[in-house]
């Protein structure tokens, strides 16, 4: 029962995005549309659960000074893994992510979960950890991602919606992202606690 | 088992186990895609260039030659295209450095006698909803923006607002301005692509 | 005796909230008037779209999602939507303006604690907003015609800003006498200087606001575009540069409380004005120049301490 508990903690109650508002950079930077939101959110995942997992499988390993150097290493290692694995087998998506995957290495929620669960649980935990906070993260990039795409341009997935005249070309861009995260934070959270303060 | 205590000797020993497993990580994993990696590069470069030029049995990219405008900065890429020996047209990687927000770079297409087959932009910092449409707006069969088609020799093909037969993007005339600058660019060097070629030939 | 501490100001001078709001729409009306007149029924309809819009949503905002009664009584929400079409070209589609409007209220203002806790201006920030949005719309700029009955198929032509920028206009051949009347292309409010001064003098004499922001944006703005080989007289009349600086650099909740702050404010904003209009993207820099200054309103107001009545060094320095 942990196991599916910490899953569904990643995805509700510790949502990288919604709750714990970790990570925004990429998530302000890749949801211009659905299917790039949608890719970081795996590429992410797949990172973070190997991260998650090697680094609670050599906790012991690890005196404590020398802790964020070794978590970085292994996760910085991953993260040059996949892009070569993209470059050579995805190129088309490396090209749309660009910066992005490289950036992965940087982005709060690799480091803070090896600090906060993998460096204290069991590896089995560890990968349920790393599915949840991915599967919380990767859900959250698509919603927005959709929003922004369906606002800003009037598609989702590259399906026409309404035409594009109509779409609010600041969804697109930058200010926009705020904006849309912003009021897709306060819904999210008051639909889990039910009222408006 | 107990957490290692942070002493000289185990803080450098785990340290290094951890760098030297990474690094003989990745050296595999790169090994194994160094090959594929370097195909796709060269497979995503084909096909932007056969997308603008016409058939062609050559290797325009090993055959790309670069040329140079006088009172220009920059480099024009040449990639023509060979059938049976005979050159059918080229593939032009052009610039113009009057875009609104800096310098666009475009490739287009020519056949041989002048006309545009396409175009794709490659380049820009114009501004969203307005400059960064010309990728999609001069191959629109609206009203008179389309160039694709038309021949560099006998159309006029400046913005109406100077005299010329394109319309131009609504207000976004200076980026209109500079697409087509670029455009004029790119015949003028192959232009002098083709008269070196002749020179060597003589 | 109850004794309370509460910030400033402490001496009530019988003016209220809703009387300087509605001394502020009739100031407006020489340039509401000016806009019908050049821009013909385009203008009536924006406006009153983006008058309703407004009211409309701050009724229901405080009304059924803040379960309050409503505000809408005080003329803020008028004003913002008068202000706001007065930003805007009079060809724009009815469902731009909504969009414009409903931003405005429900998010610059609404969402960040309603009238007195906005940071930013609503009708600027929604202007931009709309700037960015759908910059094709927002950028084609209706010939001034009298007695215009074309609603979305006026004729557009470029305004000077723009044309200047193009590099097609040389800057001596502005008829000054035209754009003081209000003959060039421009949005709804803009489009007659003499309308707006009048309106400025107006608030003046009902000491409705302080000469010392308009004065310093137009004086600054004049200044700086000297210096950059600007003509200074282009410069202010154009662009809604005096729109801006007399109607919404000068709203209470979004700039500086003292003097001293208001000049630096002012001159803040006249200098980025210039900046953005000559090394910008945009043809237009007041927009933005009074929301980035909006933005530095609380760090003013910190650094410009008012004086105690009967002490002569600021309080808290």
């Amino acid at each position: 029962m942990k196991f599916t508990d910490t899953i569904f903690n990643g995805i509700i109650k510790e949502n990288p995005t919604f709750v714990l508002l970790l990570g925004l950079c990429p998530t302000l930077g890749t949801t211009g549309s659905a299917m790039t939101a949608l890719s970081m959110g795996l590429a992410t995942t797949s990172v973070l659960v190997c991260s998650n997992c090697a680094i609670s499988a050599i906790k012991n390993l690890v005196p404590d000074k020398v802790r964020i150097p070794a978590f970085i290493v292994v996760i910085a290692s991953f993260v040059t893994i996949l892009q070569l694995l993209m470059k050579a087998y995805l190129p088309a998506l490396d090209k749309s992510l660009g910066i992005f995957i490289p950036l992965i290495v940087v982005n709060c929620i690799l480091l803070g979960r090896a600090e906060a669960f993998a460096s204290r649980n069991s590896v089995i935990l560890s990968l349920a950890d790393g599915i949840g906070i991915g599967a919380g993260f990767t859900i959250a990039l698509t919603l927005l991602g959709s929003v922004r795409e369906l606002l800003g341009s009037g598609r989702i997935f590259n399906l026409e919606i309404f035409p594009e005249t109509f779409g609010s070309l600041i969804f697109i861009l930058a200010p926009g992202a705020f904006i849309a995260l912003g009021l897709l934070i306060a819904l999210f959270n008051f639909i889990r606690n039910g009222r408006t303060s | 088992m107990k957490k290692l205590e942070s002493n000289l000797i185990n803080m450098t020993l785990s340290l290094g186990l951890i760098t030297v497993s990474a690094g003989l990580a990745l050296s595999a994993v790169y090994s194994v895609t160094e090959i594929p990696i370097a195909q796709a590069e060269t497979k995503a470069k084909t096909e932007a260039i056969s997308n603008v030029l016409p058939q062609f049995d050559n290797d325009p990219i090993a055959d790309m030659t670069e040329v140079k405008i006088a009172d220009i900065d920059g480099v024009f890429k040449i990639y023509p295209s060979f059938l049976n020996g005979e050159m059918t047209g080229a593939a032009v990687e052009s610039f113009s450095h009057d875009g609104f927000s800096g310098t666009i770079v475009i490739i287009f297409g020519f056949s041989n006698d002048g006309d545009i087959i396409d175009y794709r932009v490659l380049q820009h910092a114009e501004t969203p909803g307005l400059g960064e449409k010309m990728g999609q707006w001069f191959k629109d069969e609206t009203g008179s923006r389309s160039i694709i088609g038309r021949n560099m020799l006998n159309d006029d093909l400046r913005v109406t607002k100077d005299g010329g037969e394109i319309d131009g993007i609504t207000a976004a005339t200076i980026t209109s301005r500079a697409f087509l600058g670029s455009l004029d660019n790119a015949y003028k060097a192959l232009q002098i692509y083709i008269q070196q070629q002749n020179h060597e030939i003589h | 005796m109850k004794l309370t501490i509460s910030g400033s100001p402490h001496i009530h001078s019988g003016r209220t909230t809703s009387g300087d709001m509605w001394r502020v729409v009739i100031a407006l009306i020489p340039a509401f008037i000016a806009g019908l007149y050049f821009f013909g029924i385009g203008a009536a309809i924006v406006c009153a779209t983006s008058v309703a819009t407004c009211v409309l949503t701050e009724y229901l905002i405080t009304r059924f999602m803040l379960k309050r009664p409503s505000t809408i009584k005080d003329g803020s929400a008028v004003i913002t939507g008068i202000l706001l079409a007065m930003n805007l070209p009079s060809n724009i589609p009815f469902w731009i303006v909504i969009i414009g409007a409903v931003f405005s209220i429900a998010i610059v203002k609404m969402a960040f604690g309603g009238l007195g806790c906005n940071i930013f201006n609503p009708a600027i920030a929604g202007r931009v907003f709309l700037l960015i949005s759908f910059p094709m719309q927002m950028t084609s700029w209706p010939l001034p015609v009298v007695n215009q009955w074309n609603y979305t198929d006026a004729a557009t032509g470029a305004t000077i800003l723009s044309k200047i920028k193009l590099g097609e206009m040389a800057t001596e051949q502005f008829d000054i006498v035209s754009k003081t009347l209000g003959e060039a292309g421009g949005s709804i409010g803009e489009i007659s200087f003499a309308a707006i001064i009048v309106g400025f003098i107006f608030l003046l004499v009902t000491k409705t606001i302080k000469w010392y922001i308009p004065v310093s944006i137009v004086a600054t703005a004049a200044f700086f575009s000297l210096l950059v080989g600007g003509n200074p007289i282009i410069e202010v009349m154009s662009g809604g540069l005096l729109l801006g600086a007399v109607f919404m650099a000068t709203d209470y909740v979004t700039s500086p409380m003292t003097k001293g702050g208001m000049f630096f404010y002012g001159i803040m904003i006249g200098l980025i004005t210039i900046i953005i209009r000559h090394w910008g993207v945009y043809p237009e820099g007041v927009s933005f120049a009074i929301l980035i200054m909006n933005g530095f309103t609380p760090l003013i107001n910190r650094m410009f301490k008012p004086t105690l009545y009967g002490k002569r060094r600021a309080v808290g320095a």
